[in-house]
This record gives C-alpha cells, structure tokens and sequence, in this order.
C-alpha cells in the first residue's frame, strides 16, 4: 500500500480562515478540496506538503448560478454538479460534453471544478473548455479579490496565477445569446487523460445559408497549444461563413500552431492529426447547435 | 444462499446446474479477509527499497539511518541474506533469482533493500533514509538487440556466461515443414509481438510470516495460487523443515498466474519474522505490483503459413524470440520451456508444422507465464488465428470460409497434432455455425459493405469490421509422466468426509482466486452423491488441513482436482454402498445408484439415502469384514491427458477513422468447455475473459523507454478495460463431453482470454483494411496502421 509522508491537517472554516493558513505556512501548505491529483501524488510521495488546508467545509465556494449576466461556478463545484446543471448545459452545453468524458462517476463526485483547474495539468478537459469559453476566474487573497482571464490564468505546466497564499473562488462565463458549443476528446479507454480534445464556442448571424460566425473561442487540450487554444484559428473564422470548408481550414490552422509531446497516447504527428481533426468536429458541432437554437427562438 | 436478494430466483440444485455462488454472500457484503486484513498480535510490517535503474552496479548501501529510525526494528540488505545464504532463491524455471540485489540491479524496481519497522509509515519513511551509490550500465530493453554481440552481458553472475541467450528449444518436424513450404502454392508470412502485459490483480500481492519462535513452525498468510508448491520452496530455500511450514491462502483478490510465483517480498518478510520474532507483514503498492511481479507474453513471433491458393492450409511455421527479463521466472512445466506453445496449430488440420523459440535475457522484470495463457496458449492461438486473418487477406478470401475449410472434423477425434498433442474430442464445425448464425455473419458483412461505401462516398462516418477467432485451448496439467514444476508431479489430491448426519466437507489442493470453487466443488461433490451443495463445505489454501497437489492455474482447477473430487466421491459412494447392503441385509452388488440413494434392484421402497447411511456409518451398525466405519475417502488424480476446450469468437467493431478509435459493438462466443457443472460460473468466468481480451487488443501495455524506464507503473499508465469498453456478451454453447475427464469436464478459466484478443484485432484490422497492426490497438495504432506507419508498441512512443 502506498502511504504518504507525514503532514499536519486543518480544517478551513472559512475562506479567510483558509487564506489566514495558507499565508501562516507558506509554500509547505496545499489546499485539499476533493484530493482527486493531490491525494495520488502524496501516496507517490510526488507531493509532500507539510500542511493540508481542506476546504470541503467551504460551501461559500460552492454553487452553481446565474448572476449578473454571469453563468457562476463555485471552484468547489463537484465534476457531478457541473455535469447535473441544468443551467449550464443550457447555456454552454459543451461543459456537459467535458464532464461526461472527465474521469469516472467516483472521482465526479468528488473532484471540484476549482482543483481542476488549479491542477493545470496539460491534458485536464476544463482548462480547454473555460479557455474556449474565455472565461474569468476569480482569486481571493489577503490584499482582496481579483480577476483574472482564463487565457492568462496558466503560467505553465501545473503552473497558474493563483499565488501561494490565494485561492480561486470561482469561475464566471458571460451569458451570451445566439451561439453554440461543443467539447470532442479522444482517449485510449473511459476515463482516461485525453489524447487530444478540443473545445469551440460560436456565434452565428443567422442568414439564408450557414451563418456567419461573430465571435468563437477555441480550446485546445493535450496537444501542447499556447494558452489551451488556437488564436489564429479564431482569429481565420471570425466573420467567414460556418462552412464545412472554413472549419477545416481552421482545424488545419490549429493544427499548425500546436506543439503536441510525443508520450504513450500517441506520436506527436497523431496528436497533431487530432488538433486539426477535433477542431473540425467541435466546430462542426458548435455550428449545429447555434443554428438549432437560432431557429428555436 | 436465501440470505442474498434474488437467491430465491435461482434454487439449488442437488448437483450440477446455475447456482449462486456461495462464496459471494461474504463478498458482496465486504466481509471477505484477504492477506492485508490479516492482524495478528505484535504485527510488524515491511517496505521494500527498489532500483531506480535497469542495469547498474551497486557500489555501496548503507541504511545505518534507517536503522536510527526510532521506529525501525530491522533492516535487511542483500548482504544480510548472503550471510545466510538466501541472497539468491531457485526461480521455477531452473534459473536463480536475486531475492535482494547484492552485486547488480537488472530491472527498475528489483529489490535492494527491505525495512520492517512497527507501522508501514515508517518502514516506508524509512526507505528514504537508505543511501545507495549506483554505477549505471547500459541496459538491454530491445529483445531484439539482446543477443547482438555487443549487447551488454546481464547475468555475470552465472559463471561462464557471455552472452543473453536463456535457450533454444523447438517442437515439431523441421524437414517435413520445410518440404510443405517448398511445394505449397502460398506462403504468407508476419511478423507478430504480443506485447508485455500484467495480469494486474487488483488485490497486489502481499504476505504475513510468522515464525514461532519456541516451536520453530513457520506460518505463512499470502496471496499464493499454489500454497503446497510455496510450502516446498520455503523449505527448500530457507533450509525449514517442510512440516514446520503452513501455508495459509486467505481469500485471494484475482491472481491470474499473478501469484503463482515466489516472490522476494515473501523471503524478505520471512526472514524479517526470523530476525525480529515478531510477525512481519508485507502489502505490495500498485506500482510494485506492475513493475516488478510476474508479467505475461512479451513473445515476438515470426510466423509463415503455407497453404493452397484456394485457402486450404498445409503447414505452419514460427520463430519466437520471448522475452524472459532478468532471471528466468516462468512457472510452467519443466519440460516446456516455451510452454505449451506448440499447440500453435490451433483448430485446423494441418500436416506439418515446427516452432522455434529461443529466450533471452533483458533488464525487465521476470515472468513470463502468467495472466490466464494455459501456459503460452494465449500467444499461440493469437498467433494462428491471426496468421489464418492474414493468408485470408492476402488470398482475398472471407475467413470465415477459411476456418470453415480447414477446421478438424469430428471424426477425426482423437486428434494427434502435428506438434505431438492429442486433442481429446470436439466437433468445431458446429460450433462455429453456431457462432457465425447467432452473429449473422452474412448480414453483417453486408451491412459492412454498405459503410464502406458510405465512407468513400463522403469521407465521413465509421467503417466497420468483424473479426473471428477459432481457439483450441489445452489445460488441465498434467500427466505427471510428462509434466512437473520443480520435479513435483502435476497429480492432485482430494478428501472427503461425510459427517454422522450427512452433510460433507471436502478438502482439496487447489486455491481460488476468484473462480467460485466454494461452489463448484460443493456442486461435484453434490452430484455425485446426490446430497445439496449447500451441504458440502469446501476446504482450501491451508496445507495442514489439505491434500498435497501443484493449485490453481493453467485452468486446471476443475480438469484435475475437480476429476479428484469426483473420484473421492464416488469412493464415498461405494463405500456407502457397502453400509447400505448391510443396513438392507442384501449383497452390495444387489443395490442400484439412484442419485442420493441405494436402493435395492426390483424393489424402490427398499432404499438408504446417504444421510442414512452416513449415520449408520458411524453406529454401531454391523459391518462386514475389512470395513472399517465412517464414510469417508482420498484420492489422488493424475489426469490421463490433457483437456481441450474449444470455442468460436465474432467481434464486431466500429472503426472511427477520423481518429482512429475502436469500439467493440459485439461480441459472440460460443464456448465448448465439456461439461458445465455451473452454468452461472461458467458465463462469469468467458465474461471475465472477454474483457480480458478486450483489454490487451486494445489498451493494455507494459513498455520501456531506452533507458528501461517502466512506462506502464501505474493504472494511470497501465489502462485495464472498464464496462464503457464491453459490449452486453452474447454467449453461446455446445457441449462435446472430455472422453477421460470422469464427468467430461474441460475446464473454462482462461478461454476467453485466449481466444479473444484475435477476434478482437481481426475485426479491427478487418474494418481498417490492413494486414496486420500489433496489438494494443490504441487509437493512435490504429490511425498510424491506417497509414502504413504502425507504432512499434513494446518501446516508448517517439
């Protein structure tokens, strides 16, 4: 059996009380929410924390809503709430596409959102998806609030903005009528890291044939893209028609700017296939359900 | 049984039939004990510092901080165990093994050092404490590259040995096979790797040895397939005297071959016991258990199959190179060092045919048979089955047709292979029309052809494929004339005792890990007497209160001590009849069996059940002369032959060539493993298997990178198959009883395992359109194959 290292634990009552600890103890403290990475790589004694600040009792972090013209996600939001939404798979049903393929039941209901995403990890599913939908996450310290874009919150590999005495309290996407989305992952078996993904949101000007696409976001994940996406393929689609040919020229511009690791789910000229592949299909996708709700109202 | 929900739907039958399992109402309620709920008093636990490198010299260990540890009560190095001379054990396959390295490491994870302290906190805090200087050497992870003649040499220690060669060894008829390819008007080759895989129990492996100190009587609680082997490579290692030894297997978690072996954790935890007098109790980690425990496969085979052009097959030829790792570990018999490989022929009735393996030496772990392969029948029927896929590609031929054509008749039963085997009975044609019509063969290749079409025509959807796999399966080991580990015969033994008031409690050898034999033994013992299962208790994984025999693996739980539980009932049963006669006052020979009861020939009332006469038995009944009271008996069983189950796979797949991910859509399998004394445990066991298959077609892997890093450490990295990636299971039967088998059983175990990872790359490979892709058949394979450029699996991915 795999045991960790020694560690203290406390239990935050409150998130003042969480940063009141984290700025106590310094770089030796981890926050523990669901413990779904930190846990295993403590077992591996990869991670070797002196101090463990569990959150769990935090319910002021949790919660899912719309507010403010805001779609609100509490970064203790489980993977299952996420996945349960009503509210968010209206409005962004590609983060139902992503939490159906993250991981398994067990760690659904357990994992947070917020962990997910301060894990950082290359091939974690909601980097991709918050990046495509250009959201913000909101990071509570000592000095205050602040907030930062998704498409500047990673620094790195397992690497964010949120400093060592901050925690991210929530991510909030814009609420914007007309448009679609659409999460696509390969992995070699359920539940495993993704091979590739991609993520896409979109908006149509509705006209006679396809659209017109307004605004898209692209996300990226795996395939060592900058920043979790692809801003020349955004950049390409924005104003052309929702066509089968503008997507994959796309995809092929996606494919392009990634700079995909070779590693045991695959070369990196497959990876770089699945950047371009993806990108078509979640467009593809995004597209289809812009139009299905543009004829819905 | 009435205590689980539903038991009411499945009634006990009074022998053979669907039944429950016994054994699950404790395990559905988490009320199993395994090794690791083991605790006895004082109970000290150990850790095990492992090689970070493949191949490198051990220029010094030194634990004096472990030892400082407050909490450490012994640290045990390889130098310690040279001073008792238990630095290097025996291996099963007539090689030896380092237990604790003291001059080389040769794999990533080998055994350096092992701590006992007073929790497995600190015997693992320990670990870190241990300082070793390592000179790394270049290490061989190509088996390719292992005999070059610049390849470093691994096992200096062996005197004389220059080179990485274990053996050569061959089986069948070199010049006749040459003479049928010389003159066949067809000849396909391939070149095959079934790659390294685990059987990844998901209990690890683990131990608590206890030594009593005042009587000198070692008991040992593990995770052992094989508890009477354990017990004599304990004695014969450790210099104990045998019947100072008891093995104890609690209930065990999956071994799939996982656990036959004896692995250094166990010597370590003994001599822990030994140096501390205290018990000592050693839990593998997952990552221990992948990296360093008996693995399976790793054979890179190069196959020929001559044939006629219109696909009937004349011959067959193989050359393996096997990649054994740093000793040579396997557990098989000791006449076959490549296993039973050479029933490499498979279904079909081929004239001639030869195979040649040679084994070498690589710093990977040591193994080799394990994960439900009857003994490297998995990496032959693979090999046929595939190799029957390719010459049907390359003659543009259905394979189906094929198998069909060259499948062994029924009449040609018995059935002597050109390979040397007999091949007890079947009737495969009819087998396989069954497997082909539950499919729908015929509509699925249409339906096949139509997405094809649809796919050219847009370049958009999922092709299809369909997949087939015929195995022939051979278990049930063995004949001790032909067949020993370590020079013990493959016999087994069995005892039964029926008690006063009729109910029976039956001893046997072999263990379970998983397979019901609570059940099906019961279920023997029950039909041969005619008394419930519910009243017969099974005996197991304890060697002083069981027969001697070899245990569980090769499936020959139910062909040899289920053979032996017949046979020791129906010596009961004799015996019974004995007391009936006298109970009746009429000659033995006057009594007639009718299941459960001796009654008088010409006179049913006239009848003694065996609950009667079990009481009678211990009375103070009369009882002619040499009769000596109490009904019970042993037996011991060595099997005339071996068993040869047999069955018709078809997987049907979807293809995505957009991103070349396989799903498998269905799956059939039409079983024939004789007789079938639980149906219920029958199913669970192909289920089992098929998922098995599903798995190493697709998923599963263990490989290196250069510098023999272990890629596969963890099941993050070592992917097992979950229900997302099986299909509902269609199963089907025939029954072609084993004409020497006392009830005509063949065993089940590992059939789906071998017969199932064909079917499944066939049917791949069948929906892409290419010749052959090694397995697994990741979805980035699958896209590479599609390409003409597959992913060489066994080494890192560049």
């Amino acid at each position: 059996m795999q045991v960790p290292a020694h560690f203290e634990y406390q239990r935050a009552t409150s998130v003042d009380h969480a940063i009141a600890l984290l700025t106590r103890y310094g770089a030796e403290a981890r926050v523990v929410a669901g413990g779904h990475s930190l846990i295993p790589m403590m077992k591996l004694r990869l991670a070797q924390p002196e101090m463990l600040i569990d959150i769990n009792d935090l319910h002021e972090l949790g919660g899912i809503r719309v507010e403010g013209g805001e779609l609100r996600i509490g970064a203790m939001a489980r993977h299952s709430e996420l996945l349960g939404s009503a509210v968010a798979g209206e409005h962004y049903p590609m983060l139902h596409d992503a939490e159906r393929v993250i991981a398994d039941p067990v760690v659904r209901n357990r994992g947070t959102i917020g962990g997910s995403v301060c894990q950082a990890d290359p091939s974690e599913d909601l980097s991709g998806a918050f990046t495509a939908l250009r959201a913000t996450a909101v990071i509570r310290g000592a000095e205050g609030v602040r907030s930062v874009p998704m498409r500047a919150f990673f620094t790195g590999p397992y690497q964010t903005v949120v400093g060592p005495a901050e925690i991210l309290a929530e991510l909030r996407i814009p609420v914007r009528p007309g448009g679609g989305s659409a999460y696509v992952k390969v992995d070699r078996r359920a539940g495993d890291w993704a091979v590739a993904a991609a993520a896409a949101a979109l908006w149509l000007e509705p006209g006679p044939g396809p659209g017109t696409i307004t605004d898209v976001g692209l996300g990226l994940t795996a395939v060592g893209a900058a920043g979790f996406t692809a801003v020349a393929a955004e950049e390409f689609l924005r104003g052309r028609p929702a066509t089968e040919e503008t997507f994959a020229e796309a995809g092929r511009i996606a494919a392009e700017h990634c700079r995909p690791v070779a590693d045991q789910r695959g070369p990196a000229d497959y990876k770089r296939h699945l950047a371009g592949e993806l990108t078509v299909r979640t467009l593809r996708r995004a597209a289809a359900r812009a139009r299905a709700r543009g004829q819905e109202a | 049984m009435s205590a689980l929900p539903g038991a009411t739907d499945v009634p006990t039958p009074m022998g053979h039939g669907p039944m429950l399992r016994k054994e699950d109402a404790r395990f559905v309620r988490g009320r199993g004990r395994f090794v690791d709920d083991v605790r006895l008093p004082g109970m000290l636990h150990g850790a095990i510092l492992r090689s970070p490198h493949a191949h490198a010299r051990i220029l010094s260990v030194d634990v004096s901080a472990a030892e400082s540890h407050p909490k450490v009560r012994a640290v045990i190095t390889g130098e310690t165990l040279a001073g008792r001379g238990l630095a290097w054990m025996p291996t099963l396959s007539h090689d030896v093994a380092a237990v604790l390295a003291t001059d080389k490491v040769r794999y990533q994870g080998q055994e350096v050092v092992f701590v006992v302290a007073e929790d497995r906190y600190a015997a693992r805090d320990a670990l870190s404490l241990i300082e070793v200087e390592y000179e790394p050497l270049p290490p061989v992870i190509d088996a390719r590259r292992a005999l070059d003649p610049d390849a470093p040499v691994i096992r200096d220690d062996l005197d004389g040995r220059a080179d990485n060669h274990v053996f050569d060894w061959e089986s069948g008829d070199a010049a006749a096979t040459d003479a049928v390819f010389a003159s066949a008007e067809r000849v396909s080759t391939c070149d095959l790797l079934y790659p390294r895989v685990h059987p990844a129990p998901l209990e690890t492996c683990g131990i608590v040895a206890d030594l009593d100190r005042i009587t000198g009587k070692l008991t040992v609680h593990a995770t052992t397939q094989a508890p009477h082997t354990h017990r004599m490579l304990y004695a014969l290692i450790a210099g104990i005297p045998e019947h100072k030894i008891r093995i104890i297997a609690p209930d065990i978690g999956g071994g799939f071959g996982n656990k036959v072996g004896m692995y250094p954790g166990y010597l370590c935890s003994v001599v822990g016991s030994v140096l501390t007098g205290a018990p000592v109790k050693w839990t593998e980690d997952r990552s221990e258990n992948l990296m360093s425990s008996s693995f399976a496969r790793d054979y890179h085979m190069h196959g020929e199959i001559a044939a006629t052009k219109d696909g009937r097959i004349l011959g067959l030829r193989v050359r393996v190179l096997a990649d054994h790792g740093a000793f040579n570990g396997t557990a098989q018999p000791s006449k076959f060092p490549a296993g039973f490989f050479h029933v490499f022929t498979g279904s079909y009735d081929v004239k001639a045919a030869h195979c040649r393996v040679t084994g070498v030496y690589t710093n990977k772990a040591p193994g080799g048979v394990a994960y439900a392969c009857s003994f490297r029948i998995t990496e032959a029927s693979y090999l046929v089955e595939r190799m029957v896929d390719v010459l049907s590609h390359d003659l543009g031929l259905d394979p189906a047709a094929v198998r069909m054509a060259n499948l062994l008749r029924p009449e040609q039963f018995p059935y002597a292979c050109a390979t040397g085997w007999e091949y007890d009975s079947g009737d495969y044609p009819r087998t396989l029309t069954l497997a082909l019509e539950m499919a729908g063969y015929d509509e699925l290749r249409r339906e096949q052809a139509e997405r094809r079409a649809a796919y050219e025509a847009t370049g958009r959807g999922s092709l299809m494929g369909i997949g087939i796999s015929f195995f022939t399966e051979a278990v049930g080991a063995g004949p001790r004339r032909t067949m020993d580990i370590l020079g013990l015969g493959m016999a087994d033994g069995a005892e039964l005792r029926v008690h006063p008031t009729g109910t029976a409690v039956l001893r046997v050898s072999c263990m379970s890990q998983g397979q019901g034999h609570e059940t099906t033994f019961a279920q023997i013992v029950g039909e041969e007497l005619g008394i419930s299962p519910d009243d017969v208790e099974l005996v197991q994984g304890d060697t002083d209160q069981t027969p001697f025999g070899l245990g569980t693996y090769g499936s020959r739980s139910t062909p040899v001590s289920g053979a032996a539980a017949v046979m020791v009932a129906r010596k009961v049963r004799e015996r019974a009849r004995i007391v009936a006669a006298a109970m009746l006052e009429v000659a033995p020979e006057d009594l007639e069996w009718h299941k459960g009861r001796w009654q008088v020939a010409g006179d049913p009332a006239a009848g003694r059940t065996i609950a009667q006469i079990a009481l009678a038995a211990h009375s103070d009944l009369d009882l002619p002369d040499g009769v000596e009271g109490h009904l019970d008996a042993t037996c011991v069983y060595n099997p005339p032959n071996l068993t040869f189950p047999f069955g018709a796979y078809i997987c049907v797949v979807d293809v995505d060539p957009g991103t070349g991910q396989a799903t498998v859509r269905r799956f059939v399998a039409v079983d024939d493993c004789g007789v079938r004394i639980n149906p219920m445990i029958v199913e669970g066991q192909v289920h089992g298997g098929l998922a098995d298959g599903v798995g190493m077609a697709l998923m599963e892997l263990m490989a290196f990178d250069d510098d023999g890093n272990h890629l596969g450490a963890s099941f993050m990295d070592y992917l097992l198959p979950t229900s997302m990636e099986c299909p509902s299971w269609e199963l089907g039967e025939t029954v072609t009883p084993s004409p020497h088998h006392p009830i005509g059983a063949k065993g089940v175990g590992e059939s789906a395992t071998v017969g199932s990872p064909a079917a499944v790359v066939n049917a791949v490979l069948d929906a892409i359109g290419v010749r052959h892709a090694d397995m697994p058949l990741t979805p980035a394979q699958v896209w590479r194959a599609v390409q003409g450029r597959p992913i060489r699996p066994d080494l890192a991915i560049r």
